[in-house]
């Protein structure tokens, strides 16, 4: 009897805790179908004339084709500088070791606005002007460390006599690096990469101070902000929902079929 | 030797040279700004500390820190009570096979963009929301809740994220933890709610503590969950930092605030390393 009486606290509580955390996610879902002009009670809808608006509205379009391209260029660039520096501090026994791996990790632990501050101060300083090429290197500041973080922590040592083998049959490191190394780590690689890309995808700060003219999805969404509550925002918001779902399954999905391996 | 040295570091060399440049020389311009004067709207070359001693004798900058510093501990504390259950019910009695996917169901809205997660709260908390439509409507109040536009509203807004984030590392902390540490205090008589309190809890401090330091730095550090849900009535210290590139361009302000903002993540680093030192102890 108690047993019962504390199982189904656990239960009630669990169902509130995840009610909680879907209540706000499902509200901007169903209003994103609303078919009045306010994404508020009560619900009239189904519709998808929001969606349509969305899709037919060239600056949202240009602004997600624009945060495609600058997470998928940078996540690719974080991902390759992370995993040749993890790949060789883990191999190689070079000096201050401790020294280059925290300095790696040092932008983790400052928060985004500030490293987006001082990239605005450097570029302002020197003169280069801002476009999603300086949105892009702030993410990949941002993300290598990510990268270089999942990686190393996945290189066992189980992998060297792998390598070991393909030196002694004559390959150069680079050689072994692309054709050996990289292709056993290919899960963790992935899933950094995969990470990144949301991570950049979604990023609003950086993108925010260090673009001008041409900007990326998450400042569109915050133009859209300024009008006020409307189901077209809820509409838009629903899709970048659905992208980075998408995206993380297939990060899953590649560190699930490792795992089962 | 020289070049068998560069041989091995070659392939670092990329990561660390991008992160100099971009991440490290960039915080020096900042500091160097952070000593500048802004005069009538043009920058002047100066190395003093007036920047910081007009933050703290200007009560309204003051006011902003104080209120990111109570508003992140009141979000880490809420976070971690509300989360450590939750990652307890998942770790103890969700059967095993369907934990995994219990626990990506708990941070699926995690991966709603940042922006549009803010923005979702207002549909719940705003005036016209669905809490007030529904208190309206059952007749529990007369006039909608201003919840919107106060800090409740931001700490809410965070709450959700960071609980998401600390179901996830506390769980983990959970299945690390051996059965036979419970099992030997059940053994020895201890009730469940003390082997609770006596055992698992101390155990999983470090990985709580990790958690909390990881929300409190994220919370502090985030400029839009406040200005969208707290709104412009009580600032924090990043709306306060963007005011003044906004509005003023006045980098000098700016910069000085931000090594500020970075010297108290500082400090709770510090704290946090200290209180796991004499945990260990």
């Amino acid at each position: 009897m108690r047993a019962q009486l504390k199982s189904s606290i656990a239960w009630i509580y669990a169902i509130l805790a995840y009610g909680f955390i879907f209540l706000p996610v499902a509200m901007l879902a169903l209003f994103s179908f609303q078919d009045s002009r306010l994404p508020i009670m009560p619900f009239n809808g189904p519709t998808l004339k929001w969606y349509e608006s969305v899709l037919a509205d060239d600056r949202l379009i240009d602004a997600m084709i624009n945060s495609l391209a600058v997470a998928l260029i940078s996540s690719l660039l974080a991902v390759v500088l992370g995993f040749l520096a993890a790949h060789t501090l883990a191999r190689k026994n070079l000096p201050a070791k401790g020294f280059q791996r925290a300095l790696l990790t040092a932008p983790l632990t400052v928060s985004y606005l500030i490293i987006a501050l001082g990239l605005l101060i450097m570029f302002n300083a020197t003169g280069i002007s801002l476009s999603l090429m300086t949105v892009g290197v702030g993410h990949v500041v941002i993300n290598t460390p990510l990268c270089f973080a999942i990686i190393y922590s996945q290189m066992g040592d189980h992998q060297i006599n792998i390598e070991r083998a393909a030196y002694d049959l004559g390959a150069s490191e680079i050689k072994t690096l692309w054709l050996v190394s990289a292709p056993i780590m290919m899960p963790s690689i992935l899933a950094a990469f995969f990470l990144s890309v949301t991570f950049s995808w979604d990023e609003f700060i950086i993108a925010f101070l260090l673009s001008r003219f041409d900007v990326t999805l998450p400042v569109e969404i915050w133009g859209m902000l300024r009008s006020g509550l409307s189901p077209k925002t809820n509409a838009a918001g629903s899709l970048v929902f659905l992208v980075s779902i998408v995206m993380m399954l297939l990060a899953e999905l590649i560190l699930f079929r490792k795992v089962n391996k | 030797m020289r070049e068998h040295l560069w041989q091995q570091w070659r392939f670092v060399a990329p990561a660390l040279l991008w992160t100099i440049a971009f991440f490290l020389v960039p915080l020096a311009f900042m500091a160097v700004m952070s000593l500048w004067d802004r005069v009538s709207g043009s920058l002047i070359a100066t190395w003093h500390l007036d920047n910081y001693v007009e933050f703290f004798t200007k009560p309204h900058l003051v006011k902003a820190l104080l209120n990111s510093l109570e508003i992140s501990l009141a979000v880490t504390i809420i976070s971690i009570v509300l989360a450590y259950p939750l990652a307890w019910i998942i770790a103890v009695r969700v059967p095993a096979r369907w934990q995994r996917a219990a626990l990506v169901l708990a941070i699926v809205p995690f991966w709603t963009s940042y922006v549009v997660r803010s923005y979702s709260w207002l549909l719940v908390l705003g005036k016209q929301g669905i809490v007030n439509s529904f208190l309206l409507s059952v007749g529990a109040i007369q006039e909608p809740l201003m919840i919107a536009s106060t800090r409740y509203a931001t700490i809410i807004g965070f709450v959700h994220f960071f609980v998401m984030l600390l179901t996830l590392t506390i769980y983990a902390n959970l299945k690390q933890l051996s059965p036979n540490y419970a099992k030997a205090a059940a053994d020895l008589g201890a009730s469940p709610l003390r082997t609770f309190w006596h055992v698992t809890l101390p155990l999983t401090r470090p990985g709580i503590m990790v958690g909390a330091f990881l929300t409190f730095v994220l919370c502090i550090g985030d400029y839009i969950t406040p200005k969208i849900l707290g709104g412009s009535n009580e600032l924090v210290l990043p709306q306060v930092i963007m005011l003044q590139i906004g509005r003023r361009a006045d980098f000098p302000s700016a910069a000085s605030m931000s090594i500020i903002l970075m010297l108290v993540v500082v400090i709770a680093y510090l704290l946090c390393m200290r209180w796991l030192k004499m945990d260990r102890s």
